[in-house]
């Protein structure tokens, strides 16, 4: 039929599936590398992972992190080595959740977890100090009371990092790469980055 | 003796109750009509793109519109600094006035053929189910739609910014353009009726599908008519005027609050007009079966099916097609459409003229078709030159 051809295929249009999913009354499992907001995570024995680099925000495109590194006090240290993190804080107003920080990290202190569904009345909730980014003496979050949390959302915290590949080198599938988390210990591999081996794991 | 019998026999108060009493229902009936077509047009066309649209406000989200309205109301109204501020007030209204105007002419309902002449009884009075049936008719609609086009001229020109401005340079273009093809495919019905009164237009469709003008008129008048409709309200495929990819808005770019809500109306209930223009010039108006009790609901009803059929074709346009370009637009306009509508009706008024002179068959539509041969390959040389120094020209570019 030519030109009229397009009008038979909008309307067999009107017989099909609707793809929408309309989202506060139905929501959809999240991919197992969503990006949430940040959490920071502590070694097996209680220790911060993060030693105040600042590499986390200068990578930082939307300059959302502020980060200040102190010497650890001799007696009490806070994280293993000489530093650690004294001032930790994201501003979500200006968080585009990209992950570059997490990438960035030398000790993989920085996580994103699942979490998304908050919302502040005044733009100093927006910002998260070290207090609430830290994660809790059993490895999970801390939930804020502006926090909307899902079942399973608070232990997926470092899906990413679960890549065994992260840098797509197939190479190092399965090969454990990263140090043991406080609440998890050691995290088992994801599946990997093998073309095919990892279809469906994302849903 | 042409016009409305309720004003034959002078006119007196009840007349005027009357006549008062279809205008206040035609105003409702146009914008609660209005209000359920924008709903319609959304649902529809999130259909067609596998969405689901509005179903919030109310049932099915039939109250969107409504929603909107009220949100419109208590928008800030701002008007730019380089704005003229009487022209910029003035154009929104003559936009909605023209809009409301053109639907006055258009009967909608009473039962027409036999011995009835489509008139009904009310307060035992006889008269049409239209507003006004003016001698001039038809016309009226024309002269409505190129009234309208001010309203989008006056508001890029009086908008003092540029964009606006291209938007109502390319709408005036357009407007004029596609007016001589939808004027003459009105004039194929005129002639065909032997009459501009939009009553006598269907008083002469009456007693069948095949008195139909859309039949007998040969179906290029209404195919010619509908695209030439569809350009002059400036819908897609031919909404250039509006144009968001390029003109942000076109001519309501800088319009807000309840100003801007008033070109909105407009423009859907001149979709509305137009597809009730269409059923009036084409379709036999309120045509149709009637079958049991309620006879006079049932031509009404025909008449209101009819009408949703051509809304429902004036959102699936806009589904499937894409926008044209301008040139396109242009050619479309110039060099098909007018020379196809010239043909068509300098051939049915050699029909109608023959069959009222009795002329001899064979001479008549011998000399026609020696001039049509010698008007078409005029036509052709002459679109072939202006192709020519087109394509050059497209060439240099």
């Amino acid at each position: 039929m030519g030109y009229l051809d397009g009008f038979r295929v909008t309307f067999m249009k009107l017989f099909e599936e609707r793809v929408t999913t309309e989202y506060p009354k139905e929501k959809r499992p999240k991919p197992s590398r969503f990006h949430g907001r940040h959490v920071l995570n502590r070694y097996e024995d209680g220790m911060e992972k993060c030693i105040g680099c600042e590499l986390c925000a200068g990578v930082c495109p939307a300059q959302c992190i502020y980060v200040r590194g102190a010497d650890n006090p001799e007696a009490d240290p806070v994280s293993p080595g000489e530093r650690y993190g004294y001032v930790y804080e994201i501003n979500y107003l200006r968080c585009i959740h990209c992950d570059l920080c997490v990438e960035a990290c030398p000790t993989e202190a920085i996580t994103e977890s699942k979490l998304f569904e908050f919302s502040f009345a005044n733009r100093a909730d927006a910002i998260y100090t070290k207090a609430e980014l830290v994660v809790d003496d059993e490895g999970l979050p801390r939930r804020q009371p502006w926090e909307l949390w899902h079942k399973g959302d608070d232990v997926a915290t470092s899906g990413w990092m679960r890549a065994t590949a992260s840098a797509g080198n197939p190479d190092y599938e399965n090969r454990i790469g990263w140090s043991g988390e406080l609440g998890y210990g050691v995290r088992t591999p994801e599946k990997g980055q093998h073309r095919g081996t990892n279809s469906g794991d994302d849903h | 003796m042409t016009g409305d019998p309720l004003y034959l026999d002078g006119v007196d108060l009840t007349d005027v109750g009357i006549t008062i009493v279809k205008v206040l229902v035609a105003f409702t009936f146009l914008l609660i009509a209005t209000m359920f077509m924008v709903w319609f047009e959304r649902k529809l066309i999130s259909d067609m793109q596998n969405r689901i649209g509005p179903n919030v406000a109310g049932p099915w989200g039939l109250l969107q519109t409504f929603a909107d309205g009220v949100k419109f109301f208590f928008k800030e109204d701002l008007r730019p600094e380089n704005a003229d501020p009487l022209v910029f007030r003035l154009a929104p209204y003559i936009s909605a006035v023209t809009a409301f105007l053109s639907f006055a002419i258009v009967p909608i309902g009473g039962s027409f053929g036999g011995d009835s002449s489509g008139t009904v009884t009310i307060f035992g009075r006889e008269t049409y189910l239209q507003v006004a049936d003016p001698p001039i008719g038809i016309l009226l609609l024309l002269a409505m739609s190129s009234v309208a086009v001010y309203g989008v001229m006056l508001a890029g020109w009086a908008s003092g910014s540029k964009y606006p401005l291209i938007g109502s340079v390319r709408a005036s273009a357009q407007a004029i353009s596609y007016e001589a093809a939808l004027g003459m495919a009105t004039v194929v019905v005129v002639v065909l009726a032997g009459t501009l009164s939009t009553h006598g237009i269907v008083a002469a469709q009456s007693g069948g599908f095949s008195r139909w003008f859309l039949v007998s008129s040969g179906i290029v008048p209404f195919i010619v008519f509908l695209i030439a409709a569809t350009a002059e309200l400036n819908r897609p495929p031919f909404d250039l005027v509006e144009a968001e990819q390029e003109l942000v808005g076109g001519f309501h770019t800088e319009y807000s609050s309840i100003r801007f809500a008033l070109f909105f109306l407009a423009e859907f209930m001149n979709v509305i007009t137009m597809s009730a223009i269409m059923v009036t010039l084409f379709f036999g108006g309120p045509a149709g079966p009637i079958f049991f009790g309620m006879t006079w609901l049932w031509p009404t009803m025909w008449f209101l099916l009819k009408v949703l059929a051509f809304l429902f074709v004036f959102v699936w346009f806009r589904a499937t097609l894409p926008r044209l370009r301008y040139d396109q637009l242009m050619h479309l306009g110039w060099k098909l459409l007018i020379p196809l509508i010239l043909f068509w009706l300098m051939f049915i008024s050699l029909k109608e003229l023959r069959a009222a002179y009795d002329w001899n068959w064979v001479v008549t539509y011998g000399a026609a078709l020696v001039a049509l041969a010698i008007g078409a390959s005029l036509l052709v040389v002459a679109l072939r030159a202006g192709d020519r120094a087109y394509q050059e020209e497209l060439e240099e570019v």
